[in-house]
């Protein structure tokens, strides 16, 4: 079982069709979940209020496919589509995972959207999940940068 | 609290999330890789040669999948309820843009794909974003009543 993550991984035209189909699965995936419905999300973390527990089901049906499917898969020598496995590797709990982490959920619980769901969401033209998912390339954008100049010290590793 | 469900949304919200779990069997199956969503748009915006077709092939697959949706089943399942600010919208994305790429992952890496392969790591992620949303919607609800 080879997982290289640092080999110069050069993506052929097969990896692209496949990403495209998965997105487009994925996507459909999400739309019928209720995942695209932000008021929803928001009721689902709504614990003190009026607590709608119907989303926790979008990821216990996708952990009864994935969990059982996941060992059976890395079994393979390798994926159809690649020489290596580029799963990520690290098991280190750091500062970094869990301040991120924090951070996300609260973004989550402001707007009800996480990032999947808001880009799926652009489908509707509406201006909500358009300045969501710019907003989110610039904070994404603003932590590269961090990265770049702070993130050998602070707070750690990833 | 009060709990507000019903029948059908629990088994929609099971059907989509089992399309989620092919989906994500299907990108290890086919490219190795787990599908973290965040990971994946946040890495396409260092524009590394050899490694960004595939990412914003998954990108506009992603909108694809709404669009179809949108034909398929109408404007309803995107309705939006809340009525959150523009301002709240944009803190809430840079929060969320930051957030997941500092914790490595948001709800399908560390949720979906991290979990079923039993990462320590994806644990405590998914644990910390699910307890601050949860307390955040709790502050906006004893600080405004509704959240």
């Amino acid at each position: 079982m080879t997982n290289d993550r640092m080999s110069n991984y050069r993506e052929k035209l097969s990896h692209i069709v496949a990403a495209g189909a998965v997105g487009h699965i994925y996507g459909v995936g999400l739309v019928i979940s209720g995942m695209t419905q932000p008021g929803k999300v928001i009721g689902f973390l709504d614990l003190t209020g009026n607590w709608n527990p119907a989303l926790a089901f979008v990821m216990g049906g996708a952990l009864l496919i994935s969990t059982f499917t996941y060992p059976l898969i890395r079994r393979l020598e390798h994926p159809l589509l690649d020489a290596h496995w580029h799963v990520p590797t690290s098991r280190r709990i750091t500062p970094r995972l869990v301040l991120g982490s924090l951070m996300f959920g609260a973004g989550w619980g402001l707007a009800g959207y996480c990032p999947g769901p808001a880009i799926t969401s652009l489908a509707t033209f509406n201006t909500k999940p358009a300045v969501f998912v710019l907003a989110m390339l610039a904070g994404m954008a603003a932590y590269h940068a961090f990265e770049k100049f702070f993130g050998h010290r602070w707070p750690g590793p990833k | 609290m009060n709990i507000v469900w019903n029948v059908q949304e629990v088994l929609m919200a099971g059907l989509g999330g089992v399309i989620i779990g092919i989906a994500v069997s299907l990108m290890l199956l086919w490219n190795g890789r787990v599908t973290g969503i965040s990971g994946i748009v946040g890495q396409s915006l260092k524009l590394v040669r050899g490694d960004w077709y595939w990412r914003m092939a998954f990108i506009v697959g992603l909108f694809l999948g709404g669009v179809l949706m949108l034909a398929l089943s109408g404007p309803e399942r995107f309705i939006d309820t809340t009525d959150v600010s523009m301002g709240t919208t944009i803190i809430a994305g840079l929060l969320v843009g930051f957030g997941t790429l500092m914790g490595s992952g948001c709800t399908s890496g560390h949720g979906v794909c991290g979990l079923s392969r039993f990462s320590p790591r994806s644990l405590v992620a998914t644990l910390s974003f699910m307890a601050s949303g949860f307390v955040l919607v709790a502050i906006l609800r004893a600080a405004f009543g509704e959240a």
